[in-house]
């Protein structure tokens, strides 16, 4: 990837031809999808107390590729990633220090004095000459050994840009910048003939040979020496010299807000593959499985995958997680229904982690996985911390779908978890019978837990070729195995099961004292 | 004058929405406005010929000037409002000009054309900015004036005349532009088209234009080591910041300014800074020697006439600002027809615009309210529950006429309003009724006075008079003072508690105000045309709760 000259140099680690963008704002609905996968988790598990790694792993998860191209452009960076990650850490490491020692060499300092700021921006600069010779070295290194596309033409930026003769530049100007020959302004008369428009000049090389300038007439110029114990002169002097240097001390603090920029660039272009380095190791201790995603087209339906288990119920309790398969190539519908703490949810929460992973270039927790990618990606829960004010709480979950419907377009996937079950069964029925034909006529993906039976039987009675019905699956004598199936809604939810579970104790005392 | 249809001005609408009105009639007499062929047309040449005044036909001098306010400034909020209108302009000692309450007709006629020129916002902001040019130019000459180093005075002098060209010509295009059709101001575009074409001003213009040119392409290099300094003319040596931003743009990732320690600015000059400054003339000798002919020979280049349109032209710009909020707020603004003889008053929508000043700040809602006086009618007795409006209202009356009387606009809708000889307040003090007894002979000592000086083309206002008395004398002593104030056959305004007042005789009409009693965030303070028959909170409750006549007969079916 060459860059053309006067190009900023860019890293471009997460899109082929852009930095990510920290300012994007993310999408609507984005705060439900947090809440609802329990992203938290994720972003907590991938940052190991990286700040820098948060903020990226956030952004990135978010603001999610529809574009498969893109997707397997990261793929390829993170098994790279993952196959040298010494290597890749070690770089991290080193943006991280440079940025931490750039920060503490301005702590505290009030940038009154021009002088002052100078000397601090050009002990800056000295510091990052080392940081940029040694990322050359990096990348002379390893520019062979790296298969991906993207941080192969990395690393041959770096060489290109960080040639001989660029650090030649750079330690010229760190010898000018102490200026030894004095300081030359140029100026012009401004209001009431003060001088203005201040510009630090460099010296005209001298352009022709001794002889001619021997003989060439001298232009003429005034000289003036400070009598000795003119203090006020001195100080007057040193204001002016002052204006000159702060000109100067702005560019060279500038250019090394400039090196400061790029290197934070580059750190928050690593820092992506830094959190999935974090989360594969955190994975590979709990011994689950990831493996990368086949990603399909936004408008081929399929959603395949052996081994898929909810990566966050894994991390927050720390042990490995009963894996599911699924097959639903093809299917535009599924709907879960099935026993109570079964799974289902759990199992919602999987099929939208390893969506969001899959769509922001990671590996998925699963054995095997292949799906097409959505352009948008939705949730929608029931939420229970208001389950009490019944009355407003249907009407808070239509304005949530409302939100959703004011975004949602064809070929994104939405996740209902229990919705429309805030009214009585006939109604909630109804509107998740509406929502639901309507989203799948507009050909949007959708995925529904619900106990509603009215709901679910009657789609189940339409017998359409693109739904599919999974079950909670429940062993005889009411053991739950956690595992999904394939199965059609039944008429109860075992919610007997949770009763008698529950209750057992109270039952047996009541009977006791009827005996 | 007599009593004809020429008596009065043809009121228009200061309103914001409403400008298509037509113009004022000028009086009998006067130049016309209008481009009019005949006999008018020599005199109107005289008075451009003769400009002297944008708010007098004839220039007063500043000593002919009040320089106190009226004695019911106070009482009618008037200080607050001109308080506002001037604040932030002091230089040009405005106050006087809105004590000065105009005596004919016509005079007020000159101000209204010139304020109806003025409200093309365009014409506005051209004659705010040859204010802004002028004030620029009077702080340049004041700075000239106090520093010490000759070079740098006489660059600051260059500056004023520089702006002074500026300020002369952009006016004389700006009045070319302007749509103009007062007395006043097409007096003053004649005027300014004569001085700019003058040879004295034209030949200054070239000499400051020609120097300015040349001083502004002066360009030197200082050269600073150790102790010593060198000063030499710039010979292209580049940028050296510039350079170094080059060599490290390729890292930039954002846009960030550069981080710029700004050496602080001293306004004077030191020594260093005076004896490079010295340099620089001795590399260009030519462009300062006549930089120094130029301040010898140009030692005053200002017109008397010019200064006294740039103050008094404030008068009418301040004013103009100083409604702008309220028109945005939705308040109407008018031209008030204005009458010598014929005591009818009217208005419409009219308020305190002292008080809508105040509540427009807060965001609050301004009550507008109605006022006449027709026939015979001549005083406003204002009765009703307190809180609701009274006093605001009878301010409202004394300030209409005053704004009128200097020949603004005025709040309301539309207005009709008398040309008062002379405008009289008694307002009640709270601080005074402790001395009850000196108090009641203070008043009474005050209201006498009033009464002798008042003629019958004068306007009187009295506010909650006798509050403190007993209420036989009360009765008595009020009676005895409206009578009076009858009999003179003068405009004004009672504001009483008496409702015995109310009803004296047919020169009086009966207002009250009203108020929802039991929800004071609701206060209607409307006052409204309606004799005082102490049911006007009970009906405001029984109308809140649907209950009156009107309503029951509504709500019942039959």
């Amino acid at each position: 990837m060459g860059q053309e000259a006067g190009q900023p140099m860019k890293a471009h680690l997460l899109y082929r031809d852009r930095d990510l963008d920290m300012a994007q704002a993310l999408p609507s609905g984005s705060g439900a999808l947090v809440q609802d996968l329990e992203l938290e988790t994720l972003f907590g598990a991938m940052a190991q107390g990286d700040k820098a790694v948060a903020a990226v792993v956030r952004q990135a998860v978010l603001t999610s590729l529809a574009d498969v191209e893109t997707i397997l452009y990261r793929q390829d960076i993170l098994k790279d990633c993952l196959r040298w990650e010494a290597v890749v850490r070690d770089m991290y490491a080193l943006l991280v220090e440079t940025i931490e020692v750039e920060r503490k060499n301005y702590i505290g300092f009030g940038f009154h004095y021009p002088a002052g700021m100078l000397h601090r921006s050009v002990d800056v600069l000295q510091m990052f000459f080392g940081v940029l010779q040694k990322l050359r070295g990096l990348a002379e290194q390893n520019v062979d050994r790296f298969e991906s596309e993207g941080l192969r033409a990395l690393f041959a930026m770096l060489i290109a840009e960080l040639s001989d003769d660029y650090l030649a530049t750079i330690r010229q100007h760190l010898q000018r910048l102490k200026f030894r020959g004095g300081i030359l302004v140029s100026a012009r008369l401004g209001k009431g003939n003060k001088g203005e428009g201040y510009v630090l000049r460099k010296e005209n090389a001298p352009d022709n040979s001794w002889i001619e300038r021997l003989l060439s007439p001298r232009p003429p110029a005034y000289a003036f020496r400070l009598p000795e114990r003119d203090e006020g002169g001195a100080r007057a002097l040193s204001e002016l010299r002052d204006r000159g240097i702060t000109l100067v001390a702005g560019a060279t603090f500038q250019a090394a807000h400039h090196i400061t920029s790029f290197i934070k660039m580059l750190r928050t272009e690593l820092a992506f593959y830094i959190g999935c380095l974090n989360l594969r190791r955190l994975l590979t201790a709990l011994d689950e499985p990831v493996c990368f995603p086949v990603p399909h087209t936004a408008s081929e339906r399929d959603h395949r995958a052996t081994g898929l288990y909810d990566v966050c119920l894994g991390l927050s309790m720390a042990r490995k997680i009963t894996g599911n398969t699924v097959d639903a190539k093809g299917k535009d519908v599924m709907i879960i229904t099935g026993a109570n703490q079964g799974g289902k949810s759990t199992f919602l929460r999987s099929i939208g982690l390893s969506q969001v992973m899959m769509q922001c270039g990671m590996f998925v927790p699963a054995e095997s996985f292949a799906a097409n990618v959505c352009e948008r990606i939705f949730t929608h829960y029931r939420r229970e911390e208001d389950a009490t004010m019944s009355s407003g709480k249907f009407d808070e979950e239509l304005s949530r779908m409302n939100d959703i419907a004011a975004e949602v377009r064809p070929n994104s996937i939405v996740l209902f978890n229990e919705s429309f079950a805030s009214t009585n069964e006939r109604e909630g029925s109804e509107i998740a019978r509406q929502v639901v034909t309507a989203l799948m006529e507009r050909h949007i993906k959708v995925f529904f837990v619900t106990h509603q039976y009215e709901f679910a039987h009657g789609l189940h009675a339409r017998n359409l070729p693109n739904t599919l019905f999974l079950r909670a699956e429940r062993q005889e004598g009411g053991t739950r195995t956690f595992r999904i199936c394939e199965g059609v809604p039944l008429v109860t939810s075992y919610g007997q099961d949770l009763y008698a579970e529950i209750f057992v104790g109270q039952e047996t005392a009541r009977v006791a004292v009827a005996r | 004058m007599s009593n004809l249809p020429g008596d009065a001005l043809t009121a228009r609408d200061a309103g914001s929405g409403h400008r298509a009105h037509k113009y004022p009639q000028p009086l009998r007499g006067a130049p016309s406005a209008a481009d009019q062929a005949g006999p008018q047309a020599a005199d109107r040449q005289k008075l451009y010929d003769a400009f002297e005044s944008i708010l007098y036909q004839q220039a007063r001098e500043p000593s002919q000037l009040p320089r106190t306010a009226p004695a019911y400034f106070r009482d009618l909020n008037l200080d607050q409002i001109v308080e506002v209108i001037t604040a932030h302009k002091d230089e040009y000692d405005l106050k006087p000009f809105f004590y000065d309450a105009l005596t004919t007709t016509d005079a007020i006629a000159y101000r209204h054309e010139v304020m109806g020129d003025l409200e093309h916002d365009r014409t506005l902001d051209r004659l705010n900015a040859f204010a802004r040019k002028m004030s620029d130019m009077r702080e340049q000459i004041a700075r000239a004036q106090k520093l010490y180093y000759r070079l740098q005075k006489e660059r600051w002098f260059l500056h004023a005349a520089e702006t002074w060209c500026a300020a002369i010509r952009d006016l004389q295009a700006d009045l070319a532009a302007a749509p103009l059709s007062s007395r006043g101001l097409l007096a003053f575009r004649a005027y300014v088209n004569r001085y700019a074409e003058c040879a004295r001003f034209v030949r200054l213009a070239a000499t400051v234009g020609k120097l300015v040119e040349d001083l502004g392409a002066i360009h030197y290099c200082v050269l600073i080591k150790d102790n010593s300094f060198k000063v030499r003319k710039y010979d292209g040596e580049v940028d050296y910041s510039a350079d170094i931003l080059d060599t490290f743009r390729k890292f930039r990732q954002d846009d960030a300014e550069a981080r710029r320690t700004d050496v602080p600015e001293a306004k004077d000059m030191n020594h260093i800074e005076a004896k490079i400054l010295e340099f620089v003339a001795r590399l260009y000798p030519e462009v300062f020697s006549r930089l120094e002919a130029f301040c010898l020979e140009n030692r005053d280049f200002t017109d008397t006439t010019l200064a006294r349109f740039d103050r008094e032209v404030q008068f009418y710009i301040s004013y103009m600002d100083y409604l702008t909020p309220l028109k945005r707020a939705g308040l109407c603004f008018c031209y008030p027809l204005i009458a010598v003889t014929d005591k009818t008053v009217s208005g419409e929508d009219a308020f305190d615009l002292a008080l809508a000043t105040k509540l427009i700040q807060e965001q609050t809602p301004v009550v507008c309210n109605d006022l006449q006086l027709t026939g015979n009618e001549r005083i406003l007795v204002i009765s009703g529950p307190n809180q609701g409006g009274k006093t605001t209202f009878a301010r409202m009356f004394g300030q209409l006429h005053h704004l009128a009387s200097i020949g603004c606009p005025v709040p309301g809708r539309h207005a009709r309003l008398f040309l008062f000889d002379a405008l009289f307040t008694h307002f009640e003090r709270e601080e005074d009724i402790r001395n009850r007894h000196g108090k009641l002979q203070d008043d009474l000592v005050r209201i006498h006075e009033i009464l002798t000086r008042a003629t019958p083309r004068s306007v009187v206002i009295m506010n909650e008079i006798f509050t403190s008395t007993a209420l036989r004398d009360a009765v008595f002593l009020a009676r005895e003072v409206l009578g009076h104030m009858i009999d003179l056959d003068c405009l004004g305004v009672c504001v009483t508690f008496l409702e015995e007042l109310s009803s004296l005789n047919e020169k009086t009409v009966s207002m009250v105000s009203t108020v929802v009693p039991d929800n004071p965030a609701v206060r209607t303070y409307k006052v409204v045309r309606r004799p005082a028959d102490g049911r006007s909170y009970a009906l405001s409750i029984a109308e809140k709760y649907r209950v009156t006549y009107d309503c029951l007969k509504a709500r019942i079916p039959e």
